[in-house]
């Protein structure tokens, strides 16, 4: 926000007020956050298709464009664009049209806190992991518009499924990210990053143990929360159709997926920012700081994309008691445990 | 360059952060609609016929799917209301954990280690009685009803 407002001042001067300068530096942050999106999805899509093939011994799409399917995500958006706008007869159609809209909004606005580099974050907000927390829920209550207005069985039996599992999962991804709380004093995840500075040892993950159990709790939770495999049972093709999203076409249908690739990057951004040094490379001074960032995360993304591949899908009694039954008493010892541990090494206290 | 007080308060002050948020929710809401009436210039429009009739692989849909929903699905929900409200609970403390500690002692991390003890007991609680379990066992069903509870 920040670069923004300082780019847009040295190019207007003092013609901008410092109201319109906030305007013009917030819209063109959304904006690009927007495209920050939209490239996932083309992107991830290629991608997961070319790490699917590549696990199954398989080449995955190799026709579009002339190097191993590269164009095939635009040609997949050429497709989507031409595709009719059906909205069932028997479906509750105000509902039905506007959760694609709450699922695409809410992903859009948890961007706004995402630390990209120092001063390139839209939102520096004080609350920053909170309300990260707090706009990506907006996606439970998506999913379930969705599955509800569709008046179809596969679609509610879904997003019944969906929202469960994202309220679950979303009580240990938020004890997950307290430890790091309690160490760096702030929400703000400017200085949660700022706090990792001084090579890979100084991140979060390798704090303590308890923080690294922390991490893979955070990291486990995550993909539980974006609905992906092992733990992708809202859309379990095999028994559901395509779960809750089964009666959209369309551009409405690729707001479901374009929120889906970029809720996978960003619980991958959130995860290098709280645990992974954000911006902070291994060693060394900063150098890069976006660059360092974006690989982190999208390593993060493939180690999900393979996690996806290889390990079968979850029964739904047996996703309640991974959630409640181990990562829940889990994330409270790791909670306790962090807390003993500052104590004890006279971090705190 | 002249503007009300209240909103130059706003360019400047605390609550630019928040600002921003608001401008985030006004461009997601105008990026749909731009992406959509995109789509409406391009995509065929004929409607009607048996394609607005629900899908339910091929059949004819029996029913409205507004249906009741199973029990266990609240139960979840009330689970998460009383995990969320602790999380929630939980953040405070953890930002002024540091400070405080250094006021105080280990005395704030004991208040929070006695609420989360609580919790746990409450935790610990539903699961004995089968609640967090997705499919209740046939015995402990059976051994609820006989004893009468």
């Amino acid at each position: 926000m920040q670069v923004m407002t300082d780019l847009f001042a040295r190019i207007f001067g003092d013609g901008l007020s410092s109201l319109g300068l906030l305007v013009a530096g917030g819209l063109t942050m959304a904006l690009i956050m927007a495209l920050v999106m939209a490239s996932c999805a083309i992107v991830f899509t290629w991608a997961e298709r070319k790490v699917a093939g590549f696990i199954q011994s398989r080449y995955g799409p190799m026709r579009v464009g002339r190097w191993h399917g590269v164009l095939q995500p635009v040609a997949d958006m050429v497709k989507i664009l031409g595709k009719e706008d059906i909205v069932p007869r028997d479906a509750d159609k105000p509902l039905f049209m506007l959760a694609p809209f709450v699922i695409f909004v809410g992903s859009l606005m948890a961007w706004a806190a995402i630390p990209f580099a120092p001063g390139f974050i839209a939102a520096d907000l004080d609350l920053g992991l909170f309300y990260i927390f707090a706009v990506s829920s907006a996606a439970t209550i998506g999913i379930l518009m969705a599955g509800w207005a569709s008046n179809n069985k596969w679609s509610l039996y879904g997003a019944a499924r969906g929202a469960a599992q994202a309220v679950s999962y979303e009580i240990p991804l938020a004890l997950a990210c307290i430890p790091v709380v309690m160490i760096t004093g702030s929400l703000n995840m400017n200085d949660i990053v700022i706090a990792q500075q001084g090579g890979i040892w100084r991140w979060h993950f390798l704090h303590d143990p308890f923080l690294f159990v922390a991490f893979l709790l955070y990291f486990v939770a995550s993909i539980a929360e974006v609905n992906r495999g092992p733990f992708d049972l809202p859309e379990t093709e095999s028994e559901l159709v395509a779960g809750y999203h089964t009666e959209y076409t369309g551009m409405r249908f690729a707001f479901f997926f374009l929120a889906e690739y970029a809720n996978l990057f960003l619980v991958s951004c959130v995860a290098t920012a709280v645990f992974l040094g954000g911006w902070q490379p291994l060693f060394g001074p900063v150098f890069l700081p976006g660059l360092v960032f974006v690989i982190k995360a999208v390593l993060l993304v493939l180690l999900q994309m393979w996690l996806r591949w290889t390990l079968p899908r979850l029964r739904v009694d047996q996703l309640m008691h991974v959630c409640w039954k181990v990562m829940v008493p889990l994330a409270l010892v790791c909670v306790l445990g962090a807390g003993i541990w500052m104590l004890a090494t006279g971090q705190a206290g | 360059m002249t503007q009300t007080p209240c909103l130059a308060a706003v360019a400047t002050g605390l609550h630019a952060g928040y600002a921003t948020v608001l401008l985030f929710l006004l461009f997601g809401i105008f990026f749909g609609n731009l992406a959509l009436g995109i789509a409406r210039l391009v995509r065929p429009r004929k409607p009607g016929g048996e394609k607005a009739v629900t899908y339910e692989c091929g059949e004819l849909p029996s029913g409205s799917s507004w249906v009741r929903f199973n029990i266990r699905f609240y139960l979840v929900a009330l689970f998460f209301i009383v995990f969320d409200v602790e999380v929630i609970f939980l953040y405070p403390w953890a930002v002024v954990f540091k400070p405080l500690s250094a006021a105080a002692g280990s005395l704030v991390f004991v208040e929070m280690a006695m609420f989360l003890g609580i919790l746990a007991i409450g935790l610990a609680y539903i699961w004995v009685k089968g609640d967090l379990d997705w499919v209740k066992s046939l015995a402990r069903r059976s051994g609820t009803e006989v004893g009468g509870e």
